[in-house]
């Protein structure tokens, strides 16, 4: 099985971010990380292409930087990576990543794109759904579960009250949750590979995307945060106020 | 203006998120709602009273829902209508998703609120919910998907909307298959609409250990939530889940145990009226947030409140 898995490089999430005031976009730092979530989709990415011996492709639209979450991405097992970089991509909403990450994995010949179901720093969660459109392919989503059947893959998919099984015939796109596998931690050999495994690099003009964004940031406002309230250190009878405070409230 | 709300039935009901969509929705326009789902006279009843004016209606049998359902409403919605409501669960992603890809359109994800003035103008989180942006479309139609809770559903005494039944559409390739569906059992009052939720977190420490939140809810008359870490540990079901690509809560009492705070956790249960924490790190963020923090083992702290709350009784 041949696998493209969307993974993102984003500034580290330990540091906090900061935005442009001009234009409200989120401040890039050259040495950008995997997003940790991605992690999964190429754990999965990576155990279906050893049981096939196929091979897993890493596919992001960024600003290369030092290439460090790419490098994180080879380091785990990966083949090889195609970056898409193009300053007028800054700023861009879901749909144009969908039409740039889609257009490039189209150059491919994929059995099966991967993504994760939410990142980390955007978190819009619908770009895999709009590359399932733009490419044609049934999308296997919010997956906690994947088994391969004789035509394609089978999921557990995330329902508000359980789980529903869910069946698609390859080629397919596959949206995974962060409870689908574990994912491994690159060797000290995979992270010296990594620094010679073939990357990409591709512009929007490669690959013929119409960039043009049609919304507009009117302004940026800080979300009023909730008061601290009183906190006591623990000396047995902690749990006392509990009981006073829910009896302030009234509950019991 | 000619607005479409989508909504996906839930355990053979309208979910709260539709009803609460349609109530925003008929402050903005006409509305039409897509209904996903085996349907019946009682939920289109309840999208009508909330004030729909038609009810498109889409029955996937054991097709999953996304691809048809987009294609089904991309035909239905016609060429008038300027803006289409979401909710957040799964299945509105996909169907928002595909939609907007087959239309051309952008999605604006995790809206708080939605004007019309002129133009769209949404303002939605981002940064978890630390920030807040205000954005102005001119895309048509403008694909919303909104945060759970954003809005109040309240009937507006509308009758009986108009309910036109559509073939499901063939999506060829596209096409997957629900072969079984699990319903996680569930005991006590629903997460979403409890007033008191005793949440826990890693911090248990083991799946057993969830025991502690179940009787310390009971005692309560509360429901159990958790945390994403415990989902994916596999201790509790997804059903569980508070945050951001979960639930959201608003209880009377929000108790978090052996949870740290992170900020797709606190998104969904910041709207709490009073939260309590226990924790052992006096440094856990969910201290920052909380109207009583108790740095301590839960472990024993729990224990001795359920020893409590039983000497009550
Ligand atoms: C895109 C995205 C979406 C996400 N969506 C969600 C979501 O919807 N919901 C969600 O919850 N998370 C979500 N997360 C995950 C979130 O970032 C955190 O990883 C998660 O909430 C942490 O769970 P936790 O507090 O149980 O675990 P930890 O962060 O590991 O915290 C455990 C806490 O328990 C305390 N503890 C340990 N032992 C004890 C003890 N004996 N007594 C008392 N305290 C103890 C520790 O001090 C620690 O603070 C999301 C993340 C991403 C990237
Ligand atoms: N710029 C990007 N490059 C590669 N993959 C991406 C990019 N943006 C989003 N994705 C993928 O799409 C998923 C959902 O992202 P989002 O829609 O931003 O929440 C992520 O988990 C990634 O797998």
């Amino acid at each position: 099985m041949n696998i493209a898995v969307c993974v993102k490089q984003i500034p580290d999430p330990a540091t906090p971010y900061k935005l442009d005031p001009e234009t409200h976009l989120v401040v890039r730092p050259d040495d950008q990380v995997l997003d940790d979530t991605d992690r999964y989709g190429i754990e999965i990415g990576l155990q279906l292409a050893e049981a096939t011996d196929g091979s897993v492709t890493v596919v992001s639209m960024s600003p290369s930087g030092t290439l460090q979450g790419i490098r994180q991405a080879l380091a785990m097992g990966a083949d090889a990576a195609v970056l898409i970089d193009d300053p007028t991509l800054k700023g861009s909403d879901a749909l144009v990543t969908a039409r740039v990450l889609s257009a490039a994995i189209s150059r491919g010949d994929y059995d099966l794109v991967v993504a994760g179901t939410e990142s980390t720093d955007g978190y819009s969660g619908v770009m895999p759904q709009m590359m399932s459109e733009l490419l044609a392919l049934p999308c296997l989503s919010f997956a906690t579960h994947v088994e391969t059947t004789d035509a394609g893959l089978r999921i557990k998919r995330q329902t508000p009250s359980g789980y529903d099984e869910v069946e698609a015939a390859l080629p397919a796109l596959l949206t995974v949750t962060a409870g689908v596998v574990e994912p491994r931690y690159p060797t000290f050999k995979g992270i010296m590979q990594a620094k010679s495994k073939p990357i990409e690099t591709l512009t929007a003009a490669d690959l013929g995307v119409d960039t043009a964004v049609t919304q507009c940031v009117q302004s940026v406002e800080p979300i009023a945060a909730r008061a601290a309230g009183e906190i006591v250190e623990d000396d047995g009878e902690g749990y006392r106020r509990i009981i006073e405070l829910l009896e302030t409230v009234k509950v019991i | 203006m000619a607005v479409w709300v989508f909504t996906e039935e839930v355990d053979g009901s309208v979910s709260q998120s539709g009803l609460e969509l349609v109530t925003k929705a008929r402050d903005l326009g006409d509305v039409s709602v897509m209904y996903v789902g085996e349907g019946s006279d009682e939920a289109f009843g309840a999208l009508g009273a909330h004030g729909a004016g038609s009810v498109t209606h889409l029955d996937p049998g054991s097709t999953l829902p996304g691809a048809p359902a987009a294609a089904a409403m991309a035909d239905a919605i016609g060429d008038s209508c300027s803006l289409i409501l979401f909710g957040a669960s799964n299945t509105d992603r996909d169907v928002a998703g595909r939609l907007a890809a087959r239309l051309g359109v952008p999605v604006i994800a995790n809206a708080l609120d939605v004007a019309v003035n002129g133009g769209v103008s949404v303002t939605s989180e981002i940064l978890g919910g630390t920030k807040a942006v205000t954005t102005t479309s001119e895309a048509s139609p403008t694909i919303v998907i909104t945060r759970p809770k954003a809005f109040v559903a309240a009937p507006s005494g509308g009758g009986a909307p108009v309910v036109t039944a559509v073939d499901l559409p063939d999506v060829g390739a596209c096409a997957a298959t629900v072969t079984a569906s699990h319903a996680e059992e569930s005991e006590g009052p629903d997460l979403e609409a409890a007033s008191i939720v005793v949440s826990g977190g890693r911090g248990l420490g083991a799946a057993d250990k969830f025991a502690l939140m179940d009787e310390l809810a009971s005692l309560l008359g509360g429901a159990v939530g958790g945390t994403r870490a415990v989902v994916d540990a596999g201790w509790v079901p997804y059903s569980y889940q508070v945050g951001q690509t979960g639930k959201t809560v608003k209880p009377d009492v929000y108790i978090a145990c052996g949870i740290s705070g992170a900020m797709q956790h606190v998104v969904g249960m910041k709207g709490s009226s009073t939260i309590i924490a226990i924790n052992k790190d006096p440094d856990a963020p969910i201290f920052g947030i909380a109207d009583l923090g108790i740095v301590g083992d839960l472990h024993s702290v729990v224990p001795q409140l359920i020893d409590a709350l039983k000497a009550r009784d």
